[in-house]
């Protein structure tokens, strides 16, 4: 008997029929599933990439010189004078090109993406599916292999595309012109902010308007942004009953001193300013703009436009509302509306159709606030975009945002019915799409708190993100189900809650200590504030550490979370 | 036959008798009833006039593809572009990892469930540590003109001083970029490089030091393709002062060329795009900052730094956010600058392209690349009326060509040369007026003798 046969024997129990005999303590029949499902994520237990390193080995190899180059010209890098001539090879590590593939195939198995979990829990990002299809578009040389600076003649189909994105997202915001080169969403709000500082230079009053107005729950970005640009930002909170800002607090704060407005509606508490409107004629009253920021654009496609309620200038980001893939945090895309009184301060190039109908790249913008990033935009994700929109069409973009909208409402519906939560604010109104629940209920009786339980939501293979700081609704947590979410997802999602919600009342150690079933365990992030003791790269580590197996075990503090981000 | 709502494949709750379950569930007899929060004087009562759904994907490929497909790639056109993105080798596994789902459809999860990703750019960091020789790598910015102007600015608060003095071989969208990012409240001045050697005017740069000024920022290669050979003084004359240093540097080039913080730079800067991502049309970039591991330059940092710690199970890696207090996550506009989404994946992918290439492969690129640009410099030389101006200097992957004295434009020769599928160097003479009919040249290690010499040919013929 050869060795297999002999060990499947042994399984089965009975050599001699080949029939396997039923193995004791299992069931004669397959039970249901649990709900919500058990899970375990991938855990290779993988070492960093140096500690893989075998000296010789290649991973990939470039074209042989030809011998008659190095005839002619010797070798250049070895008449580098000392000091401009690198004197010892960086000690990168050394892996054949399997390993190498290994390694990182074994990294992205701990790691969870749209494709994968139930992503309704990063809130604020717009977690959608990004259609495969788009993906073969991007990877052809017809896009991959174009240089930015080819001639115009020979990149027309990338340059119509953009061109004609551009007017989608115009119709869409109801704007005027779109500039599509912002790098991501924060950059389109520093473009924004850039353009509001050139409209006020251009009229003399650079100087005497100085402040921007924002609220609480617009991104953070947009206070950061106004600041690095040398504005006084001052910051509306929300109206206890409604959530969100009332006129009068608006007219507190804006003056002759008003460059701008930067608002996000719905904010990221899911709720619709009604008086957006108002808003922003308070604001133009003033001699101010109104800045859109667009991420949470999601819920209104076709339904309200930015042009419609006043505004000067919105932003998009591609990479949420238009499907583009986040890309663990980028490369992302945001696009820039403004109207045609901002239109000469748009960062150029411009693409123009011209009069025999080919376009061109119009650098000559004496007014332009110049250039945000190097070329014309993030191609790949606008070719995603543009792809999407039109897979979609009018009707298609309709259903985007009703279904993100039910599904969001429907969600809400299913977390309120949980025992600990909440959602402040606008109680028994609508949101459009998403939330910012709280869980100070539940944190109050069983101690247990909200990053605490988005940790312990990794053991059912999903996640959840708490909020941007500063936490001004209490023990919050952020949820978004895009039209991307069958009603079967977002009741399992809803059951993961439920199940956490009752652990942490019932047995609150399970959750304090989480996670269990995930790619490592609680970390100790202590580390992470010392000087003394952060590591940002491995050669740091091994400076302060000395080394593998140097690094110190131990429980870290409970209920201390080791991240506190999101990328949003 | 009765036309059939749609059920939309990217929109799985448009099957109808789910949705009609679902506006039950909330107590709504029509979607209209969700969006009663937002007031009829708001509302778009009509269909947005974008052009009708492409249901298939059959159709959209025709569609979308057939307008791609009128573009000429640097697969069907010999191309000698660069000045800020470059054709290079992209190694398979690069696509294959920047492609792998749990990678290009994660966000910003916890470091728990998104381990992985935490990890990839630990190593993203530390490997380019080891190329920059710097112990501080951030998770990458948008691109090297985010990273170049965001590095100034670091550089502004450390000293507290307000003057930057930049080199002026710099690509001049760059400098537009850093001029819109620092003009609220920093003064930009240029340093004049040497007409002759291409090189920073160390002279111009000693004349205009003064104890306000914040940074010294040079490029290593400069725009102009050439050798700082001087780097290491003007370092030191930026300290003299008490300025800091700050270097871009391209990291292909660093497996041959020293790294600024050989020479003590306090911070180098650069763009990713050379490690293993394509051109993207432009789209491909990401931007890196570095320093050494001291906290007067840590905490200056916007962007996210990402640190190795032990976890409670002995010998695991756990990763997270080090020093996470100084970004605008945690403070709005009192953090530093802002954080945002940038370039995580091409981060990741610059990794794999350094375990990949490992300290054998980057410096037989960076030799690769001085024997090809230098051949090329020779052809090119040679040539009736073409000059080479900085010649005598030592230049990596790109370099100058002078076509004044041939009574033709860069315009004028690279549309000839495209009507030979030839794609000429990026035209400089705009940009770069006092280097007359100017262009710039990139040799990368994919140009092979062949397509010099088949460039050097067609040159002579549009020269003639």
């Amino acid at each position: 008997m050869s060795a297999p046969d002999e060990a499947r024997a042994t399984v089965g129990g009975s050599a001699a029929s080949g029939a396997a005999e039923p193995r004791a303590g299992v069931p004669d029949a397959i039970a249901p599933k649990p709900f919500p499902r058990r899970f375990h994520q991938a855990s290779w237990d993988e070492p960093v990439i140096f500690e893989l390193s075998t000296p010789g080995a290649r991973g990939v190899l470039l074209p042989p010189l030809e011998p008659a180059i190095r005839a002619a010209v010797g070798d250049p890098a070895a008449a580098l004078p000392a000091g401009v001539g690198r004197a010892r090879p960086p000690q990168l590590p050394e892996l054949a090109q399997l390993h190498v593939l290994r390694h990182y195939d074994r990294l992205s198995q701990e790691n969870l993406g749209v494709d994968l979990d139930i992503d309704v829990g990063q809130g604020t990002c717009t977690m959608k599916y990004s259609p495969k299809v788009n993906e073969g578009l991007v990877r052809s040389h017809k896009l991959a292999e174009l240089h930015p600076l080819q001639d115009p003649s020979t990149v027309q189909g990338i340059l119509e595309l953009m061109w004609r994105l551009e007017r989608f997202l115009a119709e869409i915001s109801g704007m005027d012109r779109v500039t599509l080169q912002p790098a991501a969403g924060s950059q389109a709000i520093w473009t924004n902010v850039a353009m509001i500082r050139a409209y006020h230079a251009a009229r003399g009053e650079a100087a005497t308007r100085d402040e921007v107005v924002t609220t609480i729950f617009s991104h953070p970005s947009n206070a950061a942004a106004a600041k690095v640009a040398g504005y006084r930002v001052i910051t509306l909170y929300p109206d206890p009953e409604t959530g969100h800002p009332s006129l009068d607090a608006l007219r507190a704060a804006v003056s002759e001193r008003t460059a701008a407005l930067l608002v996000t509606n719905p904010e990221d508490t899911g709720i619709f300013n009604p008086d957006i409107d108002a808003f922003v004629r308070l604001v133009h009253e003033a001699g101010g703009l109104a800045a859109y920021d667009q991420a949470n654009a999601n819920g209104i496609l076709g339904i309200t436009r930015a042009r419609d309620a006043g505004f000067d200038l919105c932003h998009f980001n591609l990479h949420k509302t238009f499907s583009t893939p986040h890309g663990s945090g980028g490369p992302a895309a945001g696009a820039c509306g403004v109207t045609a009184d901002l239109g000469p301060f748009l960062p150029a190039p411009t693409i123009e159709r011209v009069a025999d109908g080919t376009f061109t790249l119009d650098h000559d913008r004496p007014q332009s606030v110049g250039k945000m990033r190097p070329w014309y935009g993030v191609a790949p994700n606008l070719v995603r975009a543009y792809a999407w929109i039109r897979s979609l069409g009018p009707d298609g973009l309709r259903a985007v945002a009703e279904t993100a909208v039910l599904n969001n409402n429907y969600l809400l519906a299913k977390v309120l019915e949980i025992e600990g939560a909440s959602a402040p604010y606008a109680v028994g109104k609508r949101r459009i799409e998403q939330v910012r629940y709280s869980w100070q209920a539940l944190a109050e009786a069983t101690d247990v708190h909200s990053e605490e339980l988005g940790v312990r939501m990794a053991d059912f293979g999903t996640h959840y993100w708490t909020s941007h700081h500063p936490f001004v609704v209490p023990e919050p947590m952020t949820l978004e189900p895009t039209e991307s979410y069958s009603k079967a997802d977002l009741d399992e999602y809803a059951a993961m809650l439920r199940e956490v919600a009752r652990e942490a009342r019932e047995t609150p150690e399970t959750v304090h200590s989480a996670p269990h079933a995930s790619t490592i365990h609680q970390i100790d992030p202590s580390w992470f504030d010392d000087p003394e003791r952060w590591a940002v790269t491995w050669r740091a580590y091994l400076r302060k550490h000395g080394g593998r197996g140097a690094a110190e075990t131990g429980r870290a503090a409970p209920g201390v979370s080791a991240s506190h981000a999101a990328d949003a | 036959m009765p036309e059939q709502p749609i059920v939309h494949p990217y929109i799985p709750n448009t099957i109808p008798e789910i949705r009609a379950e679902m506006l039950a569930a909330v107590g709504a007899t029509d979607v209209e009833d969700l969006y009663e929060e937002i007031p009829e004087r708001l509302r778009l009562r009509r269909p947005l006039d974008v052009p009708p759904a492409l249901r298939s994907e059959a159709q959209l490929v025709r569609e979308v593809g057939g307008l791609l497909e009128r573009n000429r790639s640097t697969r069907e056109l010999l191309s000698f572009l660069g000045a800020g993105c470059y054709e290079h080798q992209v190694p398979a596994v690069c696509d294959e990892i920047n492609g792998r789902a749990e990678f290009l459809t994660a966000y910003a999860g916890e470091p728990y469930e998104d381990h992985g990703r935490f990890q990839a750019l630990f190593e993203y960091g530390s490997m380019m540590g080891e190329l920059l020789d710097m112990d501080v790598v951030n998770v990458p910015v948008y691109d090297g003109f985010q990273a170049a102007a965001t590095a100034l600015r670091m550089a502004a608060r450390v000293t507290g001083r307000t003057r930057l003095l930049l080199t002026d071989a710099i690509g001049r969208d760059k400098r537009s970029k850093i001029a819109d990012y620092c003009a609220p409240d920093l003064v930009l001045e240029t340093v004049p490089f040497d007409q002759a050697s291409g090189e920073l005017d160390r002279q111009a740069l000693a004349a205009l030091l003064r104890d306000d000024v914040a940074a010294v920022y040079v490029e290593q290669p400069n725009h102009l393709g050439v050798v700082e050979t001087g780097l290491a003084e003007a370092v030191e004359a930026a300290h003299r002062v008490g300025a800091l240093a700050v270097v871009s540097v391209d990291p292909s080039t660093l497996g041959v060329l020293a790294p600024p913080a050989s020479v003590g730079a306090d911070i180098a800067c650069g763009d990713i795009q050379p490690l293993g991502i394509h051109q993207h049309f432009g789209g491909g970039h990401g931007g890196f900052i570095a320093s050494a591991d001291d906290p007067r330059i840590v905490m200056q940092y916007p962007s996210r730094l990402f640190g190795i710690a032990p976890t409670c199970v002995a010998g695991e890696y756990g990763f997270g956010d080090v020093a996470y207090e100084r970004t605008s996550f945690a403070l709005r506009e009192e953090g530093h600058e802002w954080v945002g989404t940038a370039a995580a994946l091409w981060g990741i992918t610059a990794g794999v392209y350094l375990a990949l290439m490992g300290p054998q492969g980057m410096r037989e690129l960076g030799e690769s690349e001085m024997a090809r640009t230098r051949y090329a410099m020779g052809r090119l030389a040679a040539l009736p009326g073409v000059r080479i101006p900085f010649e005598r200097s030592h230049h990596v992957q790109e370099f100058v060509a002078d076509f004044s004295e041939t009574g033709r434009t860069v315009a004028d020769v690279n549309r000839a040369l495209l009507e030979r599928g030839i794609l000429g160097g990026a035209d400089l003479s705009a940009q770069f007026p006092t280097l007359g009919q100017a262009a710039l040249y990139a040799v990368t290690e994919v140009r092979a003798q062949a397509d010099i010499d088949r460039l050097a040919v067609a040159l002579g013929e549009v020269l003639a």
